[in-house]
């Protein structure tokens, strides 16, 4: 086929001006401030000032843990609820399905500043509706703000109650690109359903897995809203500080851009190594 | 097939159907919880959100909290900005985005394989890593600190969306763009009245998707729209959370209004949402 790079170019030009000034040099000139002193008029070259306070800030490696802890935990919860959710949507037994769909899809369309607004208020000590039913049924009171383990389960609940739909649309469409008929033979061979779900199901839907799967941990690695209004700024003290909020708090609370944009190179870095991760796990087998 | 067998077949189904919604029901309950309880403390006075009692069911008091809401900050301002930006925004991202779309469905050109690179590989790139420069860019060296374009501009760049309609242009007939090209129609023309009609509603689920992106935006319109008078509605709302300006019924009342809308387009176009957001990993 011929080539059109006029044409091309003239179709992809307010693209590719947008990428270049707001992506592409941002990328550059971010991994050159973190070599730079930034709280010096005029800023100077000092590569070791950032990374090196990098490496020993314990406010860092706080946000750093807090970070891989709600990963390891929330993700693999919210992808499981997803899944269940998206094969229990797609059985043909279910009933009222319109109603199990927007019950499940809601969230995605609520903003993150108004359910957090309610996810704190529903959680409030005294007040607040949660611990009132919990009272209800015997439970004692949670205190779930001022003690980290009880803030950081509130956290992790509001991100799965947000996006385990958004999640389960995904997978839905995946599971309806599986032809019926693989279902018809199994069923025929008398396989059971549970049997045909993790030798049938799983394995076709691995690669939309993974790809949920990243961009959950892409996404949950870079929270911010949820630890800034539910915790009140990553409260108890510091108990659910991410790394997105350290970053907001360093470059837009302190102005200190240098060490900002360190912390912005250290989650680039992270994201880089999961998508290889999951290049390696989808590669196609020899 | 033995009659017999055919009956204990029919009544595994039920059991199964019945297990099925057992277990559903109640999850189905938990997840719409947080949604019924913004309505419902929206409709409350303070008194009835900060009382013992037990209150799952809606009161009267929903405009009260919208008066409240509109004293402490001027909450309808911020609504008219959110608007008339994701209005904007959506218009201006779906042409780049169908354009970009476009060229990589229609021609081959010189660096295309730069330019999926570049589309695939920002993907996966967390925001954090141009957010510190770009804020910069925008409020010290343009100068556009809290101005529609700030808010506009900067998010325009779009990964997902340029996949989306590549892949929508590709699965059209091709014949039908070479004939208008046969008969000396212009390239832009066919992309413009030719394609873009076809693709009508794959523009649909694309324009709901960024509408939605752009109304809910939080963390850029916080940092660079930070004056009063300039906020969109979420960052008005997020100032409200954890301060006693306005009473709790009153920051519900907001968030209700900055739902409710978005839950109705849900409802009412729940096939285009769908698609969009599916379109993201299905190819």
């Amino acid at each position: 086929m011929r080539y059109q790079n006029a044409t091309a170019y003239r179709f992809l030009a307010p693209y590719l001006l947008i990428f270049s000034i707001f992506w592409l040099w941002p990328i550059i000139d971010s991994f050159l401030i973190s070599f730079q002193a930034t709280r010096t008029v005029p800023w100077r070259f000092a590569p070791t000032f950032n990374w090196g306070r990098l490496i020993g800030d314990p406010a860092f490696f706080n946000a750093l843990k807090n970070t891989l802890l709600i990963l390891v935990i929330q993700v693999p919860v919210m992808i499981s609820l997803a899944i269940v959710m998206a094969v229990l949507l797609n059985s043909p037994l279910l009933k009222a399905r319109g109603l199990f769909r927007f019950a499940f899809f809601a969230p995605v369309v609520v903003g993150e500043v108004a359910y957090s607004a309610v996810f704190r208020l529903m959680f409030n000590l005294d007040y607040g509706i949660i611990n009132k039913l919990l009272n209800s049924i015997g439970l004692p009171s949670v205190d779930w703000f001022t003690n980290v383990t009880p803030a950081m389960a509130v956290i992790m609940m509001a991100v799965t109650w947000r996006w385990a739909g958004y999640n389960a649309i995904i997978l839905l469409a995946g599971l309806q690109s599986i032809p019926e008929d693989v279902y018809e033979a199994a069923t025929l061979d008398r396989v059971s359903k549970v049997k045909q779900f993790f030798y049938i199901t799983l394995p076709l839907l691995k690669p939309i897995i993974v790809f949920c799967a990243v961009l959950s941990i892409i996404g949950t690695m870079q929270l911010f809203t949820e630890p800034f209004l539910i915790t009140e700024r990553g409260g108890p003290g510091g108990g659910t500080e991410t790394l997105g909020l350290l970053l907001y708090r360093q470059g837009f609370r302190s102005l200190n851009f240098g060490y900002a944009s360190a912390i912005a190179y250290t989650m680039a870095g992270l994201a880089i190594a999961i998508s290889l991760v999951q290049i390696w796990l989808t590669r196609e087998p020899k | 097939m033995t009659s017999h067998s055919r009956v204990s077949r029919s009544q595994a189904r039920l059991g199964r159907s019945i297990v099925l919604h057992l277990f559903l029901t109640p999850l189905a309950l938990v997840w719409l919880f947080p949604l019924w309880m913004m309505v419902v403390f929206s409709t409350m006075p303070d008194n009835g959100i900060f009382s013992p009692d037990i209150e799952l069911l809606p009161h009267g008091n929903f405009l009260d909290n919208v008066g409240n809401l509109q004293r402490g900050t001027n909450f309808i301002g911020a609504i008219g900005i959110s608007v008339s930006v994701a209005v904007t925004y959506t218009f201006l991202s779906v042409m780049l985005t169908s354009m970009a779309g476009w060229a990589l469905a229609r021609y081959n050109f010189f660096g295309k394989g730069m330019v999926v690179a570049i589309i695939f590989g920002t993907i996966t790139l967390p925001y954090a890593v141009v957010l510190i420069p770009q804020f910069i860019m925008v409020a010290r060296d343009f100068k556009l600190a809290n101005t529609w374009v700030a808010l506009i501009v900067p998010p325009l760049f779009n990964s997902l969306g340029v996949l989306f309609m590549r892949q929508s242009f590709s699965m059209m007939p091709h014949e039908l763009f070479d004939a208008a090209k046969v008969e000396g129609v212009k390239e832009w023309r066919i992309f413009l009245f030719v394609a873009l009609p076809l693709a009508r509603p794959m523009l649909a689920a694309l324009a709901i998707i960024l509408f939605l992106a752009s109304w809910n935006n939080y963390l850029w319109p916080l940092l660079i729209n930070s004056k009063p008078g300039a906020m969109t509605a979420p960052v008005a709302l997020g100032t409200l959370i954890g301060l006693t300006k306005v009473s709790w019924g009153g920051i519900m009342a907001g968030a209700v209004m900055l739902t409710a809308p978005m839950l109705v387009v849900f409802v009412l176009l729940q096939r285009h949402f769908v698609a969009g957001i599916a379109a993201g990993a299905i190819k």
